[in-house]
């Protein structure tokens, strides 16, 4: 036992250590502290943890090859698969890398809809990681309080779309259709009430003793070691890097709009938590100007090629029924050439590379997920720390089983 | 930093072993020999502040006499400054230095690389299948692999692309 260090530089078994009575612990692949499918492999020293081997690729889906086989706008459907707490997100970051391709420019009733939409995800996104730390630390209320808000914004999704989950939201060029007076109503409704919701769920955790002593200087990661190992989002702000791609590469219009970007010190669970907590307080104010300045214009751009026709002229127009077929039957033209595109997910930068020789279906898609990128620096931020603190640590990280293995 | 600036410098350093460079591509790419493509990165993050790997993947072209290839996407954060270097192999020696040694984050993604591509990448210490099952025989995101089954005799897709 007095061979094993705490703290972060700490060291893998080493050979001296062999003969020592570790034990192993199998962690997953269906755990409900998992929260997805994957599977930790604990080398244990008593309650300390020496190492972790960790498998991944459960639910791993193929992706990237499917979508070598499907016209673009059948690919909408792949992306709200991969972050299923944020889909809205996936769906919007690949509609608008398709839009660079094609260089189209939206109008700005479209940019600050989609705002509207991001911003809303990255609510419930943020609201069900930070809500699930509670419960792992073993704080049940504050879920409960807290998943009454994803269910309205779930409510909001549906009217927008028809979907809750798998969203299928947007279209390439816009929208499929407007927001309705219902829609407007909702979503005010839902942003007046929400401060008096986050502060009784901040009430409950943000200074709560048995909170802080559980998550601070735990699984903590250093901003070197952090850019070193991609991170991105939340858990890159809490070390102290103030990097967000909306800021930085601003798409959709987000550099119409005053918003700070909260950092952290440490990089540990609590300043995740904090900076999730944070942000939700800059996406209501983001959605709050968002709608007090929704623009007049039209949802959809003029994209023939893209953006199917009204129904209704289908039926009554040649040049419509012409573009609908092309469209069905992905027979339009597609400009050569390769993106890369990012959007600020909900988990960090969600980036596409699209690459496309002229045909139908993207030459190659690769996905950039945040998830994946950062969460194999798991084993580093957990060794010689115990077992529930790399569980809460795995909560705070917000690994999707979905974006990891897309 | 300028974009003249980033090619000149690096043209200065690796004369020989830059293949190309693309300024018309939404980010400004470089296509460099196999052998260099860790020198490059390395002096790109050492010399150039593009201390942040954003993307690893591989492609392939199956025309090609060099088929397989690598993409990187490094970003210099603080000018905000994004960079594409690319290299290629042939499907016969599909090897390629690791850089998990310059970033950590290289670890997984090149994994995925090599799961689906079989690049193989040199140094790698732990280099297996991640995602797909261990006893995958083939490499899956190459283009010999079609997506469908062509055992199928129900199905003509003649007409709707690849």
């Amino acid at each position: 036992m007095e061979n094993i260090h705490l703290g972060k530089e700490h060291i893998l078994v080493r050979p001296e250590d062999y003969d020592k009575n570790f034990s192993t612990l199998n962690l997953g692949p269906t755990h409900p502290a998992t929260h997805g499918i994957f599977q930790n492999i604990l080398t244990m020293n008593g309650e300390t943890i020496v190492d972790t081997e960790q498998t991944i690729g459960y639910i791993h889906r193929a992706f990237e090859k499917l979508a070598e086989r499907r016209a673009f706008y059948q690919i909408t459907t792949l992306t709200d698969r991969m972050n299923y707490c944020s889909s809205p997100i996936n769906n919007i970051g690949w509609q608008t890398t398709v839009e660079k391709l094609l260089g189209v420019q939206t109008n700005k009733r479209i940019d600050y809809m989609r705002i509207i939409i991001m911003e809303l995800a990255r609510i419930s996104d943020h609201l069900v990681c930070n809500s699930v730390i509670g419960v792992d630390s073993g704080a049940l209320t504050g879920f409960v309080y807290v998943f009454q808000e994803r269910e309205k914004i779930y409510e909001i999704y549906e009217e927008i779309c028809g979907a809750r989950l798998t969203t299928n939201l947007g279209r390439i060029g816009g929208f499929e259709r407007d927001f309705t007076p219902s829609v407007i109503k909702k979503i005010r409704e839902f942003i007046a009430n929400l401060p008096k919701v986050i502060t009784q769920f901040e009430n409950l955790l943000l200074r709560n003793r048995i909170f802080m002593d559980r998550t601070i200087n735990v699984g903590g990661i250093s901003a070197e070691r952090a850019l070193n190992y991609g991170f991105t989002g939340p858990c890159l702000r809490a070390a102290g890097v103030d990097y967000d791609v909306r800021a930085m590469n601003p798409y959709s219009s987000y550099n119409d709009f005053d918003f700070t970007i909260p950092v952290g010190t440490n990089g540990d669970t609590y300043d995740r938590f904090c900076v999730r907590q944070e942000e939700i307080w800059q996406s209501i104010k983001l959605v709050k100007n968002a709608l007090e300045n929704l623009p007049e214009g039209n949802f959809h751009m003029e994209v023939p090629e893209f953006y199917l026709p009204d129904k209704q002229d289908v039926y009554s127009k040649m040049e419509s029924l012409i573009w609908h077929f092309k469209i069905v039957m992905g027979e339009v033209e597609v400009p050569v050439g390769e993106v890369y595109h990012s959007v600020e997910g909900g988990n960090g930068e969600l980036g596409f590379y699209l690459v496309s020789d002229g045909g139908r279906t993207p030459y190659r898609l690769h996905f950039r997920r945040p998830c994946f990128v950062y969460y194999q620096a798991f084993p580093e931020m957990v060794r010689g720390s115990f077992l529930s603190d790399a569980i809460l640590t795995m909560s705070s990280m917000n690994v999707i089983a979905g974006e990891l293995d897309a | 930093m300028e974009q003249q600036q980033i090619i000149s410098s690096l043209h200065e350093k690796f004369k020989n072993e830059i293949v190309s460079i693309d300024e018309t591509s939404d980010i400004l790419t470089f296509t460099v020999i196999k052998q260099a493509v860790t020198d490059v990165i390395l002096f790109l993050k050492e010399e150039l502040g593009f201390q942040f790997l954003t993307d690893l993947c591989g492609i392939h072209y199956p025309d090609q006499e060099l088929a397989l290839g690598v993409v990187y996407h490094l970003h210099n954060l603080p000018e905000n400054k994004r960079i594409r270097v690319k290299t290629f192999t042939s499907v016969n020696n599909p090897e390629i230095q690791t850089l998990t040694e310059i970033f950590s984050a290289a670890n997984w993604m090149e994994r995925e690389t090599y799961d689906f591509f079989g690049i193989i990448f040199i140094g790698h210490p732990n280099l297996i299948r991640i995602l797909n099952v261990e006893y995958l025989d083939y490499f899956p995101l190459r283009k010999e692999y079609p997506l469908e089954d062509q055992t199928r005799k129900d199905k003509d897709d003649r007409f709707f692309g690849r």
